[in-house]
């Protein structure tokens, strides 16, 4: 019962997708700012997720039914869940199991997971590349974002649980202070830019090529659910960063200031590496992660392991 | 009105159908996403996939191939969904009325919510359009 409304209400499903829709107010807001624009009013994503909702759905004829409908709520569930377990730890260090940063890794990976389901069950060719696409992008970042987060781990000993990662660094200051988790969070926040699918690693969706991209064909509910799920993404992996690299929040009155700017930093670091890029093509990226951000990584474990 | 009614209006997504126009009341379409009208600020997006639509612009007269065509987009469209005839083209077949190419009108083959005149209409045009287009919905 507990889990359940953990999982539902606080800190699941309503309060990530509210906080998360906000963000991407924040994100739409200030992308039109740099434009020279106005931009949207404060409510206008939760006006897009309702309006959605009480559209047609239609299921295209070439699609597979099932996977169409149940790829995008698989999405929405994982990020759900990964908020879920994220808030919990924070609030209490002491609950969680071990390896659960692993399972964490993993459900982070499954969002990408549904949007290429999504794209290739809906059974068009623009949909198809787009989900190609997304997948490549995948294997590529995956690599040095894992190697990013094992930084942590290495820094903290040895453990692989979120819940002594927070302790140890509410001891002894975040890893983020050192030079390797520096690197390492580095590392991570080219890697989360991909895993949000925003400028300049957008090339699953590209809006002018590929318009849309895997969810081209998706109309109503499934796309409100996807949207919340971008939403929700928005608002949970900079959390997840935090948590690990940044010390996490203190659920007390100055330190939840404290978790704010930090995530209010991610945000904007966010905003601002996704308006003054372009969009680069697919080989291009997946070189990069391959190349240098793959160096980088390495280069923060080895320093982790000299203990600097 | 149902809440279903008042998000549509407060976040018409617009998809851009043309069919058989010169290109230049597509390019006053794009005028109006930037930064002089901005219309982000009434919550319109101009989207790319017809799935994603709740407002067709139409630009350009409906020729002999283009007819089934924009039936077709039009019944892609999910549903509630407007239509909006952008240009003197698309509203009135203009200066190609009695082509040889040029099939029904605009209005024979899709129902049509608006008609914007011009040719191109200036971007004030086509919002004032939308905002007209957007009041008789509200009343009903
Ligand atoms: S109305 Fe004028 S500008 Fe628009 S498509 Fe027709 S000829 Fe071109």
């Amino acid at each position: 019962m507990k889990i359940l409304f953990w999982f539902l209400i606080i800190p699941g499903f309503l309060f990530t997708s509210t906080v998360g829709l906000l963000a991407s107010w924040i994100d739409r807001k200030v992308t039109a700012r740099v434009q020279w624009r106005v931009g949207p009013p404060v409510l206008q994503p939760f006006i897009d997720v309702v309006k959605l909702l009480g559209k047609e759905t239609i299921l295209p004829r070439t699609a597979d039914k099932i996977t169409f409908l149940t790829a995008p709520v698989l999405g929405l569930v994982s990020i759900t869940l990964i908020s879920t377990i994220l808030w919990v730890m924070i609030a209490d260090p002491k609950v969680g199991f071990l390896g659960d940063l692993i399972v964490l890794v993993y459900l982070l990976a499954i969002p990408s997971i549904s949007v290429i389901m999504g794209g290739f069950a809906s059974g068009n060719p623009i949909a198809s590349i787009g989900a190609s696409r997304e997948m490549k992008l995948l294997l590529s970042y995956e690599l040095p974002f894992v190697l990013a987060v094992f930084v942590p781990v290495i820094k903290a000993g040895g453990i692989i649980r979120i819940g002594e990662l927070l302790s140890i660094q509410a001891q002894s200051g975040a890893f983020a202070t050192n030079i390797s988790g520096f690197i390492a969070l580095v590392v991570a926040i080219i890697c989360m830019q991909a895993k949000l699918a925003l400028v300049p690693f957008d090339m699953a969706e590209a809006e002018t090529e590929l318009i849309g991209g895997p969810i081209i064909e998706y109309s109503g509910t499934p796309l409100a659910i996807f949207k919340l799920t971008r939403a929700s993404m928005l608002f949970t992996v900079p959390m997840f960063l935090v948590v690990i690299f940044m010390g996490g929040i203190v659920l007390s009155f100055p330190g939840i200031i404290w978790g704010i700017l930090k995530y209010v930093l991610l945000l904007v670091i966010i905003v601002l590496i996704r308006n003054t890029n372009p969009r680069i093509r697919i080989d291009q990226a997946v070189k990069f992660f391959w190349g240098p951000v793959t160096v980088l990584a390495i280069l923060a474990v080895v320093l982790a392991f000299i203990g600097v | 009105m149902s809440i279903k009614m008042k998000a549509l209006l407060k976040s018409p997504w617009v998809f851009h159908l043309c069919s058989g126009s010169c290109n230049n009341c597509d390019i006053e379409i794009l005028d109006c996403l930037t930064p002089r009208y901005d219309i982000e600020r009434f919550g319109m997006l101009l989207v790319g996939s017809v799935r994603h639509a709740d407002v067709l612009l139409c630009t350009g007269v409906v020729n002999k191939l283009g007819e089934s065509r924009v039936k077709r987009v039009y019944q892609q469209a999910p549903k509630p969904c407007v239509v909006v005839a952008v240009g003197n083209c698309a509203a009135s077949q203009h200066i190609y009325r009695g082509s040889y190419a040029v099939g029904k009108p605009l209005d024979e083959v899709i129902p049509v919510d608006v008609y914007i005149p011009g040719c191109p209409p200036k971007p004030e045009a086509i919002i004032l359009g939308v905002v007209k287009l957007l009041e008789k919905l509200k009343k009903g």
